[in-house]
């Protein structure tokens, strides 16, 4: 029989070589005459194990990694195509503890599966949530998708089944699913990882929600830095419109629906939602005022649901095991799983997709393990470039939208950046600042100008100018970007800033240079 | 990739790329993409034609230009190296090794080496923070940079 050898395509692991060990594997089958092939998965998300390589053995998959193509050899030799014992050998996959601990609802298949595969996005119970929605009236769809409590995973969320209802109640003869894919958080890969692993169930819940709302058109927004991503999207359309699950019928079905993937330009405030939809026009991504809501005034005036990735690809398991399946996860207004992404200066970084509610100590200190570095924990940004530094008194926050909120912090995309104490935050702050300063949209005044005002306000404390009349007026200049701002980037620049200032005042008072007498 | 491009000759292989992708919804994006594939930057020639075809004014067209950073109204060098600048490759001393970068190549962010063979870019995210700090060359990606692997990699662009 031939064995199946799992070398991840993710852009995380060709980042560390999963190219040079597929081609090491397939020249050494080939070199030894063996009956085996490779298959290109997904990441499982423990990415200090990638390339983590797996082998079907008749005791499950077995797992290996880190490996490198020098490793290759002394793997065959090892006899890892039965599950060989060898110094990279972690035992069966499903075991390791950073796996086994987690809640895989939207990630179920990602790491499986060959992405690319429908025979394999049918066995893993994929498509039929769609083929369920199909079978329902679009009001029923909408219903479900209210009742599970699923929120926008973007980070503002609000209630994803709300926004469907708006627009399914629009009228509008032409109406879009645009899935925001502009995932330009730093800390944050989810988007990635299930548009590179399991292409397919984005697809399916953007169907889903063309269906429920009378969408006959959706469009992905991917950022340009993620060409891995847009080639496996556009891969998986193509490969979903042959098959008929795209088209003027889904799934042989009355409805139609078609997908198009565009490509951003490297401008971060897309990710805003009215931004991304005038940068789809063909625009400047310049952010829009509201209302007009998306929903009702959206893509080129008409009616548009714009969801987030996760949020979209959480859907087809809502279809497929009912609201109160999902809803039964998760804490408070917080409902279903969340995938958190473990990043920065941490040993065990990756993707772990679990119900809300886990304290942000257990996730840096139990399942990241502490830093990489092997230094304390100083800090922890959640959320992205727009999120609150936490320092360690915070830590037994509940993970989920409103304890971050009661704690003046935000756990947008879910993301977090472990900082060791090596980190300035004074220097972080700034950066905050520096950061809104490039990618302002430039149409109000307190982000564009607020944010260059603040760069050269954090460099006078650095300075020791003034440090205490600067302190104070940081922190007025952020109250008016806060309140001020049109949208996130500007009047979110603040937590960064603020929470820096108040848990870490220590960076804030450098000790005063002496200017050189003349 | 051919620098010295003719006036008529940017004009046609605009229409050409114009004609292909004029019927998409919104369709100034996926145009400006596919020029700076086919010049590898933004001519300033072609910006009239974009105009006058997709009835727009200049200035429109220019704000769009101008309004995202991957679109360059000038030829790199032979290579891109693009390092990632973001919080999470911070973390993990990406400030440091985007010095070491600098003082290898011999040139700031946005400029070419004299050889004309490595550009150096800023970029904020590649989504490999899990594995920081990161960067790109040329499309091909790497993680977990550290010293010595960034010395191999600065070595590799400068070929």
């Amino acid at each position: 029989m031939t064995v199946t050898i799992f070398v991840p395509r993710d852009a995380a692991s060709l980042a560390l070589g999963a190219e040079k060990v597929a081609k090491a594997i397939t020249a050494e089958i080939a070199r030894r005459g063996l009956d085996a092939r490779v298959v290109r998965n997904g990441s499982h998300g423990m990415f200090w194990l990638e390339p983590l390589v797996e082998v079907r053995t008749q005791h499950g998959r077995i797992a290996y990694g880190p490996v490198q193509a020098r490793d290759v050899e002394s793997l065959f030799e090892a006899g890892f195509l039965t599950g060989g014992t060898h110094p990279l050998h972690l035992g069966p996959t499903k075991d390791i503890p950073f796996l086994r601990q987690q809640t895989r609802l939207t990630f179920a298949r990602c790491g499986v599966t060959d992405p690319l595969s429908l025979e394999d996005y049918r066995q893993y119970a994929g498509l039929t949530g769609l083929e369920k929605a199909i079978a329902m009236a679009p009001a029923d769809i909408v219903k479900e998708v209210t009742d599970s409590g699923l929120r926008g995973r973007g980070g503002a969320g609000f209630p994803t089944g709300i926004k469907w209802k708006t627009v399914a109640d629009a009228p509008g003869d032409k109406k879009y699913i645009v899935c925001n894919a502009d995932e330009g958080d730093s800390g944050t890969f989810a988007d990635r990882m299930i548009m590179e692993g399991d292409p397919f169930v984005l697809i399916e819940g953007m169907a889903i929600a063309g269906i429920a709302t009378g969408a006959t058109k959706g469009y992905i927004y991917t950022r340009s830095e993620y060409p891995h991503a847009i080639a496996t999207m556009q891969e998986a359309i193509d490969i979903a419109r042959h098959a008929g699950i795209l088209g003027v019928s889904v799934l042989g079905s009355r409805y139609a629906f078609d997908l198009e993937v565009r490509s951003g330009a490297g401008a971060y405030v897309c990710g805003e939602e009215t931004s991304l939809l005038n940068s789809l026009e063909g625009k400047r991504g310049i952010v829009r005022a509201k209302p007009p809501l998306p929903a009702l005034q959206g893509f080129l005036g008409r009616p548009t649901v714009v969801n987030n990735v996760m949020s979209l690809a959480s859907v087809p398991i809502i279809l497929d095991r009912g609201a109160a399946f999902y809803r039964d996860f998760g804490m408070g207004r917080s409902r279903g799983t969340i995938p958190i992404q473990i990043a920065g200066n941490v040993r065990h970084g990756g993707l772990f997709e679990t119900a809300f509610g886990l304290s942000l100590g257990e996730i840096i200190d139990d399942i990241g393990g502490g830093t990489a570095s092997g230094r304390p924990v100083k800090a922890v940004q959640v959320g992205g470039p727009l999120g609150a530094y936490f320092p360690r008194a915070l830590f037994d926050t509940p993970f989920d939208y409103e304890s971050f909120a009661a704690k003046d912090g935000l756990i947008g995309h879910a993301g977090i950046v472990v900082f060791d104490d090596t980190v300035d935050m004074l220097k972080q702050a700034r950066f905050a600042m520096e950061f809104c300063a490039i990618e302002s949209c430039g149409k109000c005044t307190p982000c564009r100008i607020g944010s260059t005002r603040g760069v050269e306000t954090a460099d006078r404390i650095a300075r020791g100018i003034e440090p205490e009349k600067n302190r104070v007026l940081l922190a007025d200049l952020c109250n008016t970007m806060k309140f001020g701002s049109l949208c996130a980037l500007g009047g979110f620049t603040p937590y960064p800033v603020l929470s820096a200032m108040t848990h870490f005042p220590e960076d804030f008072s450098p000790a005063p240079v002496v200017e050189a007498a003349e | 990739m051919n620098v010295h491009v003719a006036g008529g000759d940017v004009e046609k292989r605009t229409l050409a790329i114009v004609g292909e992708l004029k019927a998409l919804e919104g369709p100034l994006l996926p145009i400006l993409h596919e020029i700076q594939a086919e010049f590898g930057f933004v001519p300033q020639e072609s910006l009239p034609v974009l105009a006058r075809e997709l009835n727009l004014s200049r200035a429109e067209v220019h704000g769009v230009v101008t309004f995202y950073h991957d679109y360059r109204d000038h030829p790199t060098g032979r290579h891109v190296l693009k390092l990632c600048r973001a919080e999470a490759c911070q973390s993990m001393g990406g400030d440091r090794l985007a010095e070491r970068v600098k003082a290898l190549l011999g040139i700031d962010f946005h400029q070419t080496t004299l050889d004309g063979a490595v550009t150096l870019e800023p970029i904020f995210c590649l989504g490999l923070c899990a594995c920081a700090p990161a960067a790109m060359l040329d499309g091909e990606l790497h993680g977990r940079l550290d010293d010595a692997s960034v010395r191999e990699l600065v070595a590799e662009a400068r070929r």
